[in-house]
């Protein structure tokens, strides 16, 4: 002991590494998919089935079965919750979930249309702050194009009534927009509104590269892939202010180094997160549903999840010829967003390159200058050599 | 008295903050407004100050802490009393103890 000591207390962000001095525990962070449901009803979507579908109701967790789980997550370590759907707020035991959360000591991340926010919830959220901002999804900045994607009468007012809730009540929030048809016109306006809101300062983000859904409902898809920006759309948009996104994007390529041979899991570190469907099944991450990939938590535990079943799934490696000679040897893997999950909803497995993503990947890196039009980034012999040479 | 601080008196973990130990670290959680920064913030305590806040249970006074801990670390009293005082006012500056009766 020491007179000399300067600070006894240490303040630490929960994810920083520092935070362990011996070894991280089991589980850090767990998602929760609290419902399927929503009470919009948005074009590109992945996950929203209408409010009022009794039977997706009927097969929810209970609250009680969601704080056992808590608990058990707590016990192993979790420092962080994310409390998502569908609409998570369409739960009436939200609030009893989530303070829960909170009395356990573990910091909850909520991804909300904002729709459902109640003066009470909101209160509740001031006086015990979830110590994350609260992510709130923007679907337009005015009513006829924010409607137009939620096809639901009355959500844009009641998306600006529940933004203004958590504002009076001084809970902490960022939006994020989504780039489509209907509000490719609002991008700028849309960011300039964002940068004068409370909390984090800098561009917003905005999805344009949407996900198919997990649950492969072929007509949504469908429709989905409709949507989604082109490659060249893409590369536009992301390169709108300047040139730093192709030094980003040579950089993601040169960090992430060469082909991926036959792994198939980039995303996630060893151990660490796991997430939850409304019906109780652990997943790697909410949009992997590849029946393989899926543990029962009514008939094991999520430590034996976490210990057994997840470094199974882990280590499953890929088998397809395509992917092998495609994904495996290409150098652009720091820029595509192959994976499992994505596999899975466009083809059902989880080693089929999905051509989307590659296309995008491709045209990033032919804008970067690291190929030239018209070339397969897996038959670049040496990809650090082009990366090098490119830089 | 110490720079406002009892020695005579107990005191406690707040209400207003959870603690939890995960992987041996003291991990101490804000449960209301007006305790950490609000976002992204949990609060540790270095090996002194885990020593002295598992000893923070509401009935034994600063004092005896004091005693319990300079006998246990063969060290002068003053010198301890000193890292107790430290501890206690950062923690009742944060709001993460309260004063027992």
């Amino acid at each position: 002991m020491t007179r000399s000591a300067p600070a006894h207390v240490r303040k630490v962000r929960s994810g920083e590494a520092r935070l362990w001095t011996s070894r991280r525990p089991l589980l850090t962070r767990l998602d929760i998919e609290l419902t399927e449901r929503c009470n919009n009803d948005c074009l590109h979507c992945s996950i929203n089935l209408p409010a009022g579908d009794r039977e997706a109701r009927g097969r929810e967790w209970p609250a009680g079965s969601w704080k056992k789980l808590l608990d058990e997550a707590a016990s192993l370590g979790c420092l962080v919750v994310r409390l998502t759907g569908g609409e998570p707020l369409l739960r009436e035991d939200f609030e009893d979930i989530y303070l829960h959360a909170r009395r356990l000591g573990l910091r909850v991340m909520i991804f909300t249309n904002a729709t459902l926010v109640t003066p009470s919830l909101a209160r509740l959220l001031g006086q015990v702050p979830p110590l994350e901002a609260v992510e709130v999804s923007v679907y337009g900045m005015r009513r006829e194009t924010y409607e137009a994607v939620t096809r639901t009468p009355g959500s844009f007012a009641a998306f600006r009534r529940g933004l203004g809730l958590l504002e009076e009540n001084g809970v902490p929030f960022i939006v994020k927009g989504a780039v489509l048809p209907a509000t490719r016109g609002e991008v700028e306006e849309f960011e300039a509104w964002a940068s004068r809101l409370p909390g984090r300062p800098g561009v917003p983000s905005s999805a344009m590269l949407f996900d198919l859904r997990s649950r492969r409902d072929g007509r949504k898809n469908e429709l989905i892939a409709g949507l989604r920006a082109t490659p060249e759309e893409f590369v536009r948009f992301s390169t709108r202010r300047g040139g730093r996104a192709f030094e980003e994007w040579r950089e993601f390529c040169a960090r992430s180094g060469g082909g991926r041979g036959d792994r198939l899991f980039m995303c996630l570190p060893s151990g660490g997160s796991a997430a939850v469907d409304p019906y109780g099944r652990l997943q790697y991450c909410l949009s992997l549903r590849h029946p393989a990939t899926v543990y029962d938590l009514a008939q094991g535990s999520l430590r034996g999840a976490m210990t057994e079943f997840l470094p199974e799934v882990r280590a499953l490696r890929a088998v397809a010829k395509t992917y092998l000679e495609r994904c495996g040897l290409c150098f652009l893997k720091g820029l595509c967003e192959q994976c499992p999950a994505k596999s899975w909803a466009e083809h059902g497995t989880l080693d089929t390159p999905v051509e989307y993503f590659c296309g995008i990947a491709h045209a990033q890196a032919v804008a970067a200058g690291l190929l030239e039009p018209g070339e397969k980034a897996w038959t670049v012999a040496d990809g650090t050599a082009r990366m090098k040479r490119r830089s | 008295m110490n720079d406002g601080i009892d020695l005579n008196k107990a005191y406690e973990p707040s209400e207003d903050v959870v603690v939890r130990e995960i992987e041996g670290e003291i991990v101490i959680v804000p449960l209301v407004s007006g305790i950490g920064d609000i976002e992204d913030e949990l609060y540790t305590l270095n090996e002194t100050g885990r020593d002295i806040w598992t000893r923070l249970d509401g009935t034994k006074p600063l004092a005896a802490v004091v005693r319990e801990l300079a006998e246990e670390y063969d060290a002068p009293a003053g010198l301890v009393e000193g890292d107790v005082v430290g501890l206690l006012e950062e923690l009742i500056v944060r709001k993460m103890v309260v004063e027992k009766g």
